[in-house]
């Protein structure tokens, strides 16, 4: 059974596959578009189609590495870097609905809003910050960055996707029930990830041999 | 050396098996009961069809107001599918879905309070206490997005008078309907419920402000505020409260639900005025639903000649 499915991963078609269903999102909204059924504000129901879509995969793909350990699955892998990128096109999607769409090019209005509207000043800051991780995600850049120093630029999708939460929270008049579910989900995902660091450093520091009785390192330690 | 790689661990010494299984099982059934409880909710909104509630009915001999704008009526289509009325869900195509099985007869506004003839009307008498009017106004959310509807009412102080309010009346305040046997959903809105409005006693009694039954030819649908509702066309769409069923002549400035949940965003008196944002939100422009471009928002709503007396003097900033 678990060969199969791990036969399954291997399999490019399924990578394909994952691709395909990554765009269902968009599909799904120009089918909404052809019928019509884009609500009676299309422009705010398209951005906050792309703004949700945004904030699942970034939540898909912060669940990748606590699935693969869970279910002991690790091929699962091989799908983190495009979820992740498809975190960032539909970042890019909803910023652009935003910018093209909400404000029409209007940069003097838009930069005022990124300055003086912290909900808007977040979510920008959050889109920013994955430019960079969309950049190096590719193999070249992990050889030239180091898988450590990569490592630890990558984990900045952590800060966006809390900042992606509070972008929404701060948004919504008075039902916060759903920025809270994303908030419920990304904190699940984040502490499972600090618990294991955490064993990870006890253990460590347990398993450290005993050092020489030498007061001054003692004190030191 | 290198202590990270040296993971002898397996995951089962972190966890034992049985704990991990459990886990993965709730994982599993998490996921599963999310789905079911969503697609549950799609499939019975789809087959609930045309629902037990009230439906609007055309109504007869209504006159034309003379000062209607003339701009483009926003299509019903819209206007009835776009709402907030957080007591049937707080997404805006949740209400035409949750208030098809509202019942809104029989229905008693009361009014009460500072008057010298409190009294109960019944749905029947408000139909005909003065003619029906159909009135094309602005409407301007707070939110930043409007619409152009017409109407059909009478000058709320047509009611007010048949009250007689005392000298001490120097605020209206409303109250609208709520029962969570009809609004099941009411509380989960995160706001305060029953909604609560208000106004200074010469608002509530200034011509434009209009005592509604009616939009679009016909009676109110239940999403947009059957059977009766107030519209201030020169305040933020939520001062105009919906369902209404009670009016209370007040010494004191009456609390407002928005106000309640936020003063610092909300206001008392929550004229539309592009010179004052909300907190969160630029107001100079608006969404006109139906348009691509956005376009500038209007002192009090472009109803500035008929209501900017009331407010001279006043620091709208300060009383935003």
């Amino acid at each position: 059974m678990r060969a199969q499915i791990n036969a399954i991963f291997i399999s490019k078609w399924t990578k394909a596959v994952v691709f395909l269903s990554c765009l269902i999102p968009l599909d799904v909204l120009i089918w909404h578009a052809f019928q019509e059924n884009l609500s009676a504000n299309p422009i705010e129901f398209v951005e906050h189609w792309f703004g949700d879509w945004t904030m699942r995969f970034l939540l898909i793909t912060l669940s990748i590495t606590p699935l693969r350990k869970l279910l002991r699955f690790p091929l699962l892998i091989r799908f983190r870097r495009m979820l992740g990128l498809f975190a960032f096109f539909y970042a890019c999607l909803h910023f652009s609905a935003w910018i093209g769409l909400d404000r029409f090019f209007n940069l003097r209005d838009m930069l005022a809003d990124v300055l003086k509207r912290r909900f808007i000043t977040v979510g920008f800051a959050g889109f920013v910050l994955l430019i960079p991780l969309a950049i190096t995600s590719t193999a070249g850049w992990i050889r030239r960055l180091g898988g450590r120093r990569w490592q630890m630029l990558h984990r900045a999708i952590y800060i966006t996707a809390i900042l992606g939460v509070i972008h929404y929270y701060w948004l919504v008049k008075s039902d916060e029930r759903k920025p809270l579910q994303y908030a419920a989900i990304l904190a699940v995902l984040l502490v499972w990830r600090f618990g294991i660091w955490l064993y990870g450093h006890t253990k460590r520091a347990a398993a450290r041999p005993p050092v020489s009785s030498e007061p001054t390192t003692a004190e030191s330690a | 050396m290198n202590v990270k790689g040296s993971a002898d661990l397996t995951y089962s010494d972190v966890t034992p098996k049985s704990a991990y299984m459990n886990r993965r099982n709730f994982l599993f059934g998490a996921v599963a009961t999310y789905g079911a409880v969503r697609g549950w909710k799609k499939l019975s909104n789809w087959m609930s069809g045309p629902g037990k509630g009230s439906v609007p009915v055309p109504l007869q001999n209504v006159k034309k107001w003379p000062s209607s704008t003339t701009e483009r009526v926003t299509p019903i289509g819209d206007t009835t599918t776009y709402n907030n009325f957080y007591e049937f869900g707080t997404a805006k195509d949740d209400p035409v879905q949750n208030a098809k099985n509202f019942v809104t007869s029989p229905w008693t506004v009361s009014v009460e309070g500072e008057v010298k003839k409190p009294r109960k009307f019944s749905m029947d008498e408000i139909m005909k206490l003065a003619p029906l009017e159909e009135r094309i106004y602005r409407h301007r959310c707070v939110e930043g997005w409007s619409i152009v509807v017409p109407w059909i009412g009478y000058p709320f102080n047509v009611l007010a008078n048949l009250a007689e309010p005392t000298s001490k009346a120097k605020f209206v305040a409303f109250q609208s309907y709520y029962d969570t046997r009809q609004m099941p959903l009411g509380p989960q809105a995160g706001i305060e419920l029953p909604y609560v409005e208000g106004l200074r006693l010469d608002e509530a009694m200034h011509p434009l402000t209009l005592l509604t039954v009616g939009m679009y030819g016909e009676t109110l649908p239940n999403q947009d505020g059957a059977p009766v509702r107030m519209v201030i066309p020169w305040k933020y769409g939520f001062k105009s409260i919906k369902s209404l069923v009670k009016i209370r002549f007040v010494k004191d400035q009456p609390p407002t639900t928005w106000n309640i949940d936020n003063s610092h965003e909300y206001g008392f008196y929550s004229n539309v005025n592009p010179e004052v944002d909300h907190p969160r939100w630029s107001q100079k422009t608006e969404r006109r639903l139906g348009e691509f471009f956005r376009r500038p928002t209007l002192m009090f709503n472009g109803y500035g000649d008929q209501v900017a007396s009331m407010y001279a003097g006043m620091d709208l900033h300060k009383y935003f």
